[in-house]
């Protein structure tokens, strides 16, 4: 039988978990900071604007790209590559005298001459007010997260655990908006999907070891609540290293394989199990400790909440 | 392992043959194809599928299948090359009966046709095409009937010869700036003994409208549209708007659109495979119609346009050469009483022969037969959006243009049929075919729009299907040499859990997107984990010195609690980002929920109908390969 972790390891989680709450501060603090500058770069559907999105038969020269779209009325375009040296991405800010159809046609009638076989192969235009409409929506989705998740620990749990799923659960989508922030990666609709997708799967990780605490607490009633937490997350640790593992392998796969579209996309949900599996090891369990978690919080609950346990 | 009741194992077999069933039309990809749909709306009769078919054998063109589906005839090719030529002979042929659309088929035989078996479609961002999202100004479908009301006052006043200095929308008691109101409609009487006598008069003709009268500014009567009644009119132009927009995509010949509300005052519109969106935009959002104006005789429209006021009871116009036209105010017919538009070349240049319903005929009839051998105009209007610079900050502006394009002598009395000229032929097939399509009850404004050309489409399906074959090939891996026989059931497993979920996403006839794609590909990353709790439940167990059989059964029992508790708070971010999500996004969040239900079906119920396949016919087993 092959197995990473021999029976069950005993690592103190509990004992040493001062230095895991400076390492997430760290993270958290270094985040923030990255947030405040350089800032995320929003993408497109947030900050409304025109894309363009050329494709060339080989290496496109950028600076002769920009130069030739600059002179065909839009000094304010930014060029840049676009995840290969093959694909170029013209943005403008945005404005209503031209569409975007004709932004692209220009651009291309003005490249013509030089790059016969330039090709526009995407066309993006969102209006300011749709920008700021998916801002919103997207906090506001965030944050409905949040609280229904706390909502549904705390009904099937217990209160101080759902807060402590939740500070760690606040881990991934402040350290995945750090690490775009830092990159300078486009932050768009689909970076704010992965995120709410893995921050509802992340959780997963922490549930499993509440759900073990939860069976642990009644059976060790001679132990403190920090061995018996402990005991929780080595029990459970050989399947949260084994499940965040296999979920990487095929995000990787979709990282590498899935093209430019679907790379923020992946990176967003890489960092999320890496840190996600993080934080509910170390922080998940911990806060909910020194929140004063006993066996007495869990028993009151148990009682009322069995019935769906009993489902085969 | 006596304890797995047999219905159980029963619903897991059905469920796999649904899968199987409906997942297979997706195997088999697309082809280029013609979508021909009949310009009357009628559908598509066996007879005419046979005609087409003899003219494309005729002109030696090979095509691999046609069928008639909702309607519209599909015909499908085996090469991009003979479907561009197909196209080209057959709209020689048939071009002015049919609306003859490039599209895509899926090669699904068809006896899975017949039943009903189709493929799931793909987004606009796998296959190509145009996506538009439109905002309605719904204040401006307000004011228009405010200014309507403002005409029907006007001549309800007139027939009961009650004389008015003003009837004024926009405008609520006394003419002051803090009485403006948009929606109320003011009438100001030269007598003030006529103040009971107009509101009867006008409450009986409007039963809907509740008139005051406003002393305090003279002889004045208001009336206000109600809430009630402005959402009406608001739900009533988006209506509208949406069946305008569906003809005139229709008129366009796009093979499959999407035309849908959404939110409170928005359209999205989606057209596969359209190219050459700058016309298609163009033609989408023109909010161009026809108001036909006698011309007013008495007054000098010169002199009017220098005083910059008009003479009462008329407006001041201009013609394309910048002419100034003074027009009375009563309009005798306006665009959306047209029932029918076709444009052709008459001796007098290009021309639009428009039809008219009964009630425009009728007032049509009755101004021609008053007003023999005097002018009526034609004017063209034209709603824009227009950006100007205003105290160094750029800000929209909504204004409406309107041209006089032709300026003609009534020379004979005529009802429902006749033709305007003095417009050039492009202008002339335009203006007819939004005149037939009907005119938006308000105008639209594009506020996104999205374009992906067809490599790029191509481009994502492959990479789709790249990053979802290898994951699954690189996971299956993994899982066996980790868990060894085990390992092999939840490949199994999983392979089920995608068939289940594909067969309900053709079943719900969900676009694909490649969002949609990746919502897939995390399904089978996260779906392994529900098949890693139960498997080192059992290895627990194991360890513990239980039996091989009480093992798998501890398992799955101790680990269905974790199991159920972590997906659920899955599907409850799955469940808000459905709610706040949009277009690709909501495709994501659809396939991640009955991704989660799928897996929780197929890892607690599944796998264990399997186990118990396994190892239900043993007396004994030694030990377990896991």
């Amino acid at each position: 039988m092959l197995e990473f972790f021999n029976t069950h390891t005993r690592i103190r989680f509990m004992a040493t978990r001062k230095w895991w709450y400076t390492l997430s501060a760290v993270m958290i603090g270094l985040s923030a900071i990255a947030l405040w500058k350089p800032g995320l770069n929003y993408g497109l559907d947030y900050t409304g604007g025109i894309a363009v999105e050329l494709y060339f038969p080989q290496a496109a020269d950028v600076d002769q790209i920009r130069d030739a779209v600059h002179a065909v009325g839009f000094p304010d375009a930014q060029v840049n590559l676009f995840g290969s040296v093959r694909e170029v991405v013209v943005r403008l800010e945005p404005r209503t005298d031209v569409t975007a159809t004709q932004v692209g046609e220009r651009i291309r009638a003005a490249l013509q001459p030089s790059e016969p076989k330039v090709e526009v192969r995407r066309v993006e235009f969102v209006g300011p007010q749709v920008g700021e409409e998916l801002r919103e929506k997207g906090y506001l989705a965030m944050l409905f997260t949040f609280i229904f998740i706390l909502i549904y620990i705390a009904w099937r749990f217990e209160k101080k655990m759902a807060v402590g799923a939740i500070l760690a659960a606040l881990h991934t989508p402040i350290v995945i908006l750090g690490y775009f922030a830092f990159t300078r990666m486009t932050f768009d609709l689909t970076v704010l999907a992965a995120i709410l997708a893995v921050v509802g799967y992340q959780i997963n990780d922490t549930v499993v070891v509440f759900d073990r605490a939860r069976e642990r607490f009644p059976l060790m009633r001679g132990s403190t609540p920090a061995e018996v937490l402990d005991a929780a997350i080595n029990q459970t640790l050989s399947r949260t290293v084994i499940t965040s593992g296999a979920t990487m392998i095929v995000v990787a796969a979709m990282l590498f394989l899935g093209g430019e579209t679907l790379r923020g996309f992946s990176a967003a949900i890489l960092i999320g199990v890496v840190v996600g599996t993080y934080s509910s090891i170390y922080i998940a369990s911990a806060s909910a400790l020194d929140l004063k978690l006993t066996a007495k919080d869990l028993m009151a609950t148990r009682a009322e909440n069995r019935p769906v346990d009993d489902m085969p | 392992m006596t304890q797995f009741p047999r219905w159980k194992s029963i619903v897991v077999a059905l469920a796999f043959v649904f899968g199987l069933l409906f997942s297979t039309p997706n195997l088999f990809g697309n082809d280029p194809a013609l979508q021909l749909a009949r310009k009357s709306y009628e559908p598509m009769q066996e007879a005419q599928q046979d005609a087409v078919e003899a003219a494309l054998r005729e002109q030696k063109l090979p095509f691999a299948d046609s069928f008639i589906e909702e309607g519209r005839l599909t015909i499908r090719f085996g090469q991009q090359n003979d479907q561009l030529r197909a196209r080209d002979a057959l709209t020689d042929q048939f071009g002015d009966r049919y609306v003859i659309a490039l599209s895509n088929a899926p090669r699904t035989p068809a006896f899975l046709r017949a039943v009903g078996l189709r493929p799931m479609n793909l987004g606009l961002d796998l296959r190509g095409g145009l996506y538009l999202l439109y905002q309605v100004d719904v204040q401006g479908a307000v004011r228009q009937r405010l200014e309507r009301m403002e005409q029907e006052f006007r001549r309800q006043l007139r027939d009961e010869r009650i004389p008015y200095v003003t009837v004024e929308a926009g405008q609520g008691g006394e003419q002051t700036a803090q009485n403006r109101d948009p929606n109320a409609v003011r009438v100001v009487l030269r007598d003030a003994a006529n103040l009971e006598r107009a509101r009867g008069a006008l409450a009986k003709a409007n039963p809907d409208l509740l008139f005051t009268i406003d002393d305090s500014a003279g002889a004045t009567i208001v009336t206000r549209l109600t809430p009630a009644q402005i959402k009406e009119r608001q739900d009533y132009a988006i209506q509208q708007n949406i069946t305008t927009l569906r003809n005139r995509v229709n008129e366009l010949g796009v093979a499959e659109p999407i035309v849908q509300r959404q939110g409170i005052d928005r359209i999205n519109v989606q057209l596969p495979g359209v190219q050459n969106s700058a016309e298609v935009k163009d033609i989408l959002g023109k909010t161009a119609t026809l108001e036909f104006r006698l011309s007013d005789t008495q007054n000098s429209p010169v002199e009017a346009e220098q005083r910059g006021r008009a003479p009462l009871g008329t407006r001041l116009y201009k013609t394309r050469d910048g002419e100034p036209v003074l027009l009375k105010r009563d309009v005798i017919v306006t665009g959306d009483q047209l029932t029918d538009a076709t444009h052709g070349v008459t001796q007098d240049g290009p021309a639009v022969f428009v039809k008219l319903d009964a009630r425009g005929a009728a007032e049509m009839l009755r101004t021609t037969q008053q007003n023999l051998k005097r002018p009526m105009a034609v004017v063209f209007i034209e709603k824009v959006r227009r950006e100007v610079e205003q105290g160094g900050q750029k800000v929209q502006v909504d204004a409406t243009e309107e041209q006089v394009i032709s300026v003609a002598t009534i020379q004979g009395v005529f009802s429902s049929n006749f033709q305007i000229t003095g417009l050039s032929l492009q202008e002339a097939s335009t203006l007819a075919l939004l005149l037939r399509a009907g005119s938006l009850a308000a105008p639209l404004y594009a506020i996104e729009e999205r374009a992906i050309g067809p490599s790029l489409g191509l481009e994502n399906v492959k990479d789709g299907a790249k990053s979802l074959v290898w994951g699954s090939i690189l996971l299956f891996a993994a899982m066996a040499i980790y868990y060894r026989g085990f390992g092999l059931i939840a490949d199994v497993v999983l392979t089920f859990n995608v068939l289940l979920l594909v067969a309900l996403l053709t079943l719900l006839q969900a676009a694909l997107t490649l969002p949609g794609i990746a919502g897939i590909v995390l399904t089978v990353a996260m779906a392994v984990d529900a098949n890693i709790l139960i498997y080192e439940r059992i290895r627990e167990e194991l360890r513990l010195g239980n039996t091989p059989l009480a093992s798998i059964e501890a398992g799955f029992e101790k680990a269905f609690s974790a199991i159920a508790d972590s997906n659920v708070t899955a599907l409850i971010a799955g469940v808000v980002l459905f709610v706040f999500g949009t277009g690709p996004i909501k495709g994501f969040a659809v396939t991640l929920c009955l991704g989660i239900l799928t897996t929780l079906f197929t890892a607690i119920i599944g796998s264990r109908a399997i186990i118990t396949l396994i190892f239900s016919r043993r007396r004994k087993v030694a030990g377990l390969s896991i």
